[in-house]
């Protein structure tokens, strides 16, 4: 791994401690992995993943980290060792990619029903069949009702901040659930980029230690985890679940300006590009942000007045502020990495035209459901997106709800 | 070697009040692993019927630390636990000496876990999985598994006019576990209470993973009054259909020999699974459930050193 760190020199305030590294996403959520110092990690490789654990690996054998490395035989064992782990009191992290996150889904919901505040990276692959290694947002929106939280990165950096923030969110005495954070397979991990690295104190004085209330090894008060629930109790421990995601945004807003206070950089649950006075909005999750921000500013330039809302928090989604900040616009085009194949676009769609339900001035809105499986995405296919939202603008006119974009059909 | 005065005297660590059928072995394995342990233990459990029988919420049998998450990975689960507990013992946040186990039944360990259990032992976790084998898949309503015996009728392999059972015999999953070369695998029953509870405690005393396979008899499954379960149990190793022993560091050895080595009749007529085996057109289903007891006879007898009698002749018929 390269990592050609210097000084910010020119930084001040916070960011004045920080180092700039030439990082790829993989290796910076290797690099918060190692300051996050977790107790327990178990994981198994899986394209384009993998280098988050290999790199992981060489921390443990260079004894830079306390972490007991669980080299398991297969992703639904790293997922049942991390709720063992997390269970017995430990901070547990793992990573992983489409089919081994489809091979724990079994266990995400679990992890999520126990409140184990385990902490995944999960890099961004299209699931099989056929079988492919490169980017769409099908694995991650199959465990969408899981329970966990899924906070989505644009780049390397925001893959390393939302790192950090998930292990503060998860482990939040008012949210207690997992958390998975994303970045997009290849064009993220693998793209090498400038990341602002923060001290391993800085980062470990954040995370604080983890010592939760209630864990299997107090073998003083023995606790029974996991017992069966039938009609008399399931319903209402599931309804339990509710209240944390309930009070996990409160938590991710005051943690992302806690994060802005140590590094210069805060986070909400989106980020709006030129938004404000944005008639034609695109709103997308993921890295096809960053090419989408550059066709905004074309088109500002070009005089019309386009903007961008880039969700980072899917769940739990951000309902009220995605309707208080589209209701009114001209035209809204939604950009689905994934196929709902529910007969009405992706699930980003679905998300908001719920979300747009109560609104008295909902805008005329469509899906694109673009990028399966790396299909590149550049500025001339976001151009013709909002071309279209252009026309549908000019007639209030939504002539087809959702399309394919940049497919041969 | 266990002394039941002192056994007697220990605290009661699973306790009464579960649901488990009358007559029900699993939780007499269950207690004897409580009693045989002298550390605090954390216990994990596969779905199953020793799971659900002993944690209908809210209440629990385990008066001890316990986990269940799913059915495939009670020794994934424990692997976790036991590596939090190192990770933390390491970095001194955590003091005190434990001991951890896995349960799974025949389902959950000779099937759907058997690569989370291979995974488990080959990583070399200090931990005793104990596979309560009662030989088909209980909890859902008696289907076969790879641990049902020759000729057994479960929900899946009826007997009808074509269908006498299951066809195959069953997997020899102690023997993939010594082939992990894991320092401490052994076959137990509860029946045998003494042998049972010294090989826990030798289990839990080793320094690494560590396996016994334990046939479970289930009243339920297997079709008898619910006061013969030991006398069941007895029968299974006294006909050599389920020897005692223990693979120490690769070395077998026989810790339990039938004075006589009984006909496996004698165990089979027992059960009502195997009442067709005594039907007319099917005699020729015992020789052969015979001929593979022997020879699995003679084969441990061998790995363990021992001299081969000469075997009995079963008459067909
Ligand atoms: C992944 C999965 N598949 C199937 C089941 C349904 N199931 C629960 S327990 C069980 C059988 C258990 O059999 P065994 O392990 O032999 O334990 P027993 O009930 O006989 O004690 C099955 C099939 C499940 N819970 N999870
Ligand atoms: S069905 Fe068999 S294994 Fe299950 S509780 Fe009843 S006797 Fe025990
Ligand atoms: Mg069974």
């Amino acid at each position: 791994m390269s990592e050609a760190k210097v000084k910010d020199k020119a930084a001040k305030g916070p960011e004045a401690a920080q180092e700039i590294a030439a990082l790829t996403g993989n290796e910076a959520v290797a690099m918060a992995m190692k300051q996050i110092n977790p107790d327990v990690v178990a994981a198994y490789p899986i394209t384009p993943a993998t280098e988050i654990v290999q790199i992981f690996s060489n921390y443990v054998a260079d004894g830079l980290v306390d972490t007991e490395y669980v080299a398991v035989e297969s992703e639904h064992s790293a997922m049942s060792a991390c709720i063992g782990a997390s269970a017995a009191g430990a901070r547990v992290m793992t990573g992983t990619s489409a089919q081994g996150l489809a091979l724990m889904w079994e266990m995400l919901y679990i992890a999520a029903g126990l409140r184990l505040p385990i902490v995944l990276a999960d890099v961004n692959r299209a699931l099989s069949a056929p079988i492919n290694i490169h980017c769409d947002h099908s694995d991650t929106m199959g465990a969408r009702d899981s329970g966990w939280i899924q906070i989505f990165s644009e780049d390397a950096q925001e893959a390393y901040d939302n790192t950090i923030q998930a292990i503060r969110i998860a482990e939040h005495p008012d949210v207690l659930l997992p958390a998975m954070v994303t970045m997009d397979g290849f064009i993220i991990s693998h793209g090498m980029e400038v990341v602002k690295v923060l001290p391993d104190d800085t980062i470990r004085e954040f995370v604080g230690t983890y010592n939760p209330k209630v864990k299997l090894l107090d073998v003083d008060t023995p606790r029974t985890f996991g017992p069966l629930d039938f009609t008399d109790f399931y319903f209402e421990h599931r309804r339990q679940l509710a209240e944390p995601i309930a009070k996990a945004k409160e938590v991710i807003l005051e943690i992302g300006k806690e994060y802005g206070k140590i590094s210069g950089r805060s986070y909400g649950l989106y980020e709006g590009y030129k938004l404000d006075d944005a008639e034609y909005v695109l709103v997308l999750l993921g890295s096809t942000a960053g090419t989408a921000k550059t066709v905004v500013d074309d088109l500002r330039e070009a005089g019309v007045k386009a903007g961008l809302l880039k969700i980072r928090v899917f769940r739990p989604f951000p309902y009220d502020e995605m309707a208080a900040l589209l209701e009114g616009r001209k035209a809204v085009g939604v950009m689905d990495r994934s196929d709902g194949l529910a007969g009405l676009g992706g699930p980003l769609f679905g998300e908001l035209r719920s979300a747009l339900y109560e609104s008295k001035n909902r805008p005329p809105m469509k899906d694109y459901v673009y990028g399966l499986g790396g299909r590149d995405c550049g500025p001339a296919l976001i151009r013709q997106v909002f071309d279209e939202l252009l026309e549908i603008g000019k007639t209030g006119q939504v002539k087809e709800r959702f399309t394919y974009l940049g497919v041969r059909e | 070697m266990a002394n039941l005065k002192e056994l007697s005297r220990k605290p009661e660590r699973f306790t009464g009040g579960h649901r488990a059928c009358a007559g029900c072995s699993a939780p007499i394995v269950a207690r004897m692993l409580m009693m045989a342990a002298d550390q605090p233990l954390v216990v994990g459990c596969a779905t199953g019927c020793l799971e659900v029988t002993s944690t209908l919420f809210p209440y629990t049998s385990w008066n001890t630390p316990f986990i269940h998450s799913a059915f495939e990975n009670a020794a994934a689960t424990i692997s976790g636990v036991e590596a939090a507990y190192q990770s933390l013992k390491r970095q001194g946040k955590y003091d005190k000496e434990v001991r951890f186990v896995a349960f799974g039944g025949d389902g959950g360990t000779y099937d759907i876990g058997l690569q989370s259990l291979s995974g488990a032992m080959e990583r070399g976790h200090r931990m005793l999985y104990i596979c309560y084998n009662n030989e088909a898949y209980m909890n859902t309503g008696v289907q076969r598994s790879g641990a049902t015996m020759f000729g057994a009728e479960t929900t899946t392999t009826p007997v009808g006019r074509k269908g006498y059972g299951k066809k195959q015999f069953e997997k020899d999953l102690t023997a993939i576990l010594v082939a992990h070369g894991i320092p401490y695998v052994a076959q137990g029953s509860p029946s045998f209470w003494n042998d049972l509870i010294t090989k826990m405690q030798k289990a839990l005393d080793t320094d690494g993973p560590s396996f016994i396979n334990v046939l479970a008899p289930c009243r339920l499954g297997w079709a008898f009054p619910p006061e013969e379960t030991i006398e069941l149990g007895r029968l299974a190793v006294n006909t050599c259909a389920w020897p005692l022993y223990e693979v120490v560091d690769g070395q077998y050895k026989i810790t339990y020999k039938p004075r006589e080595k009984m006909p496996v009749e004698a165990y089979l007529k027992k059960q009502t699974k195997y009442r067709h085996l005594f039907r007319p057109g099917n005699e020729w289903m015992l020789p052969e459930f015979q001929k593979h007891v022997d020879e699995k006879w003679e084969r441990l007898l061998t790995l363990a050193g021992e001299p081969i009698p000469a075997r009995e002749p079963v008459a067909a018929g």
